[in-house]
């Protein structure tokens, strides 16, 4: 099988280590144009490492990280990614509007030059796509988890990406923001973009992952369809307690 | 009033005052964003062991400390950036090395008296110099150019450094210009309000401007317009009443910190009632939820994360 388009990452034999602590001992990671994959595991198995190795803030010590089919040391086309960070909150020492921080999406395209229109009416767009447009002049710090979520999610979108790189975008977020999440990653998916997600486990997002990925201990244990409504659960060695059973997600696309 | 314009080191203090008034919250901003508010202060230690070079080697004790500054700035980015788990260790060392050497080297000195350290960890803007003026000018100059130019790119990395990766910022350069940038704010201060008040000017008018804005862009116009209204005043009240300009200057910003943050509750709740977001509920009618599941599942989250995060807008002085 040969592709004519490359893929969008292509991860190969990845080793890497964080505070001398080897995290990832060989990881391969390829998510084709178009394609949905999900990146499961249990915690400290090296799923957000292996995201950070993508994105670049890990460095690799072994392998070889192709974006695109561009080697990462010659990679510069950062406009066609997308990334939303693991949450912790959208907000800083300092306030900033949801417009200020979804703009920040958008220096990819405009770089040294002036913000112009087109970029204003992209972070609109993106603003809309989220549910947050009403909301764009209000503090992040004063929004929710989940609505600080739809903003990280409007930053990463700001700039129309190939490759939407989202690390557990569900933890965390109330029902309504999910559902506005699920709606996102669809509609994205059918413009043609390649997903990457890192996921506790697959969730009402399920119906939408079209591979899954599965971490142990830093190397790959499984690597195809995603098993219906198990998710990382079936795997054995699972010790996964919810200490907030009232906030399971309901099946949104179910 | 125009008595005290008439004097030719009282022109030169003032306008020391407004450049520096503007050049420390356009920096400080980024580092108070960055939750480093403590940090001018560590690059005030670290350059006294740039004035006390500078009396060694009897050369402008101005310019070592720019020189001693700039190093000790890069050092505190590169331990901050590899995210090392001793690093406020390394810091502190910097910092307590940096005082304890710096004294060491003006004692040594055959030419500094005991005033002329106090000159330079106090402020001593009534005898700046026309040559220190350009010196400041010039600095100055730089700095607001860079924090107000690349203001997007600074406002990027301050707020999610990995993500300004991912959009092709070159961060690593950007941080480096940004600790260059307070270094160079801090010796430029440092005539101003002195050493040990130094950090006090980059941080305070922007957690007191902060108290009342919503906005990024708002908070960096108004905290660099208080601190070139607390920097006139300090000057002006420290000529009128005979104390010293640094101190008074602080003590202004904190008055004004102090006003804002009283202020600000009832503003903010005007603010909300004029503009259109639904305030939501009088009363709370979500039902607790028992052994069953929440009925409403959107509210309670909503309710407990605003609970959190404004305590911590709050705490930029703490950080």
């Amino acid at each position: 099988m040969t592709d004519p388009i490359p893929p969008a990452v292509r991860l190969r034999d990845a080793v890497a280590s964080r505070g001398g602590r080897p995290v990832l001992r060989g990881v391969d990671l390829t998510v084709r144009p178009g394609e949905v994959v999900a990146l499961l595991g249990a915690n400290g198995s090296g799923k957000s490492t292996t995201v950070k190795a993508v994105i670049g803030s890990v460095p690799l010590e072994q392998g070889t990280l192709e974006l695109f089919g561009t080697p990462y040391g010659s990679f510069r086309a950062w406009h066609r990614i997308g990334y939303v960070p693991q949450r912790t909150t959208a907000a800083s020492g300092v306030p900033a509007t949801v417009r200020e921080v979804v703009s920040t999406g958008r220096l990819a395209q405009h770089r040294l030059l002036p913000f112009r229109r087109r970029d204003r009416a992209a972070v609109d767009r993106a603003l809309d796509a989220v549910g947050m447009l009403d909301r764009a002049g209000d503090g992040v710090a004063d929004l929710s988890g989940g609505q600080q979520q739809r903003v990280l999610i409007a930053r990463a979108l700001v700039g129309t990406p190939d490759l939407l790189i989202m690390d557990e975008p569900m933890a965390g977020v109330d029902a309504a923001s999910q559902q506005v999440l699920a709606d996102t990653l669809r509609s994205e998916v059918g413009r043609g973009a390649s997903v990457l997600l890192v996921l506790h486990e697959l969730g009402p997002l399920e119906p939408l992952i079209d591979r899954a990925v599965v971490l142990r201990d830093g190397c790959v244990a499984h690597d195809g369809p995603p098993v219906p409504n198990t998710g990382l659960h079936a795997l054995p060695g699972h010790d996964h307690v919810h200490p907030h059973a009232d906030l399971t997600p309901p099946r949104l696309l179910a | 009033m125009t008595e005290m314009l008439s004097y030719d080191f009282m022109q030169r203090a003032l306008l020391a005052a407004v450049l520096v008034g503007i050049t420390a919250p356009a920096v400080g901003i980024y580092l108070v964003q960055r939750r480093q508010a403590l940090m001018g202060d560590g690059m005030g230690h670290v350059a006294m062991t740039g004035v006390g070079l500078g009396f060694v080697f009897r050369t402008s004790p101005v310019w070592m400390a720019v020189l001693v500054c700039v190093l000790g700035a890069i050092t505190m980015e590169l331990v901050r950036s590899r995210g090392n788990q001793r690093g406020d260790i390394a810091l502190a060392m910097l910092f307590y090395g940096g005082m304890a050497c710096g004294k060491l080297l003006v004692s040594v000195s055959a030419q500094a008296g005991a005033g002329s350290l106090e000159s330079y960890l106090w402020g001593s803007i009534l005898t700046v110099a026309p040559e220190d003026l350009v010196t400041i000018a010039v600095l100055g100059a730089v700095v607001i150019a860079v924090a107000v130019g690349l203001r997007r790119q600074l406002f990027a990395i301050c707020q999610d450094e990995d993500f300004a990766r991912v959009t092709g910022v070159p961060v690593r350069t950007l941080n480096l210009l940004l600790a260059v940038m307070a270094a160079v704010t801090v010796t430029v201060a440092m005539r101003v309000v002195g050493l040990l008040l130094v950090s006090a000017l980059m941080v305070v008018p922007v957690v007191a401007a902060q108290q009342l804005t919503r906005s990024f862009a708002a908070t960096q116009a108004a905290s660099i317009a208080l601190g070139v209204v607390v920097s006139l005043a300090g000057v002006t009240g420290s000529y009128q009443l005979n104390v010293p300009s640094g101190p008074a200057i602080v003590l202004l910003a904190i008055a004004v910190f102090a006003v804002f943050s009283v202020i600000a509750g009832p503003l903010a709740r005007r603010r909300h009632r004029r503009g259109g977001t639904e305030p939501g509920p009088q009363v709370c009618d979500v039902r607790i939820p028992g052994p069953g599941r929440s009925r409403n599942p959107g509210q309670a989250p909503e309710k407990t994360s605003s609970d959190t995060t404004t305590p911590e807008r709050r705490a930029g002085l703490a950080q």
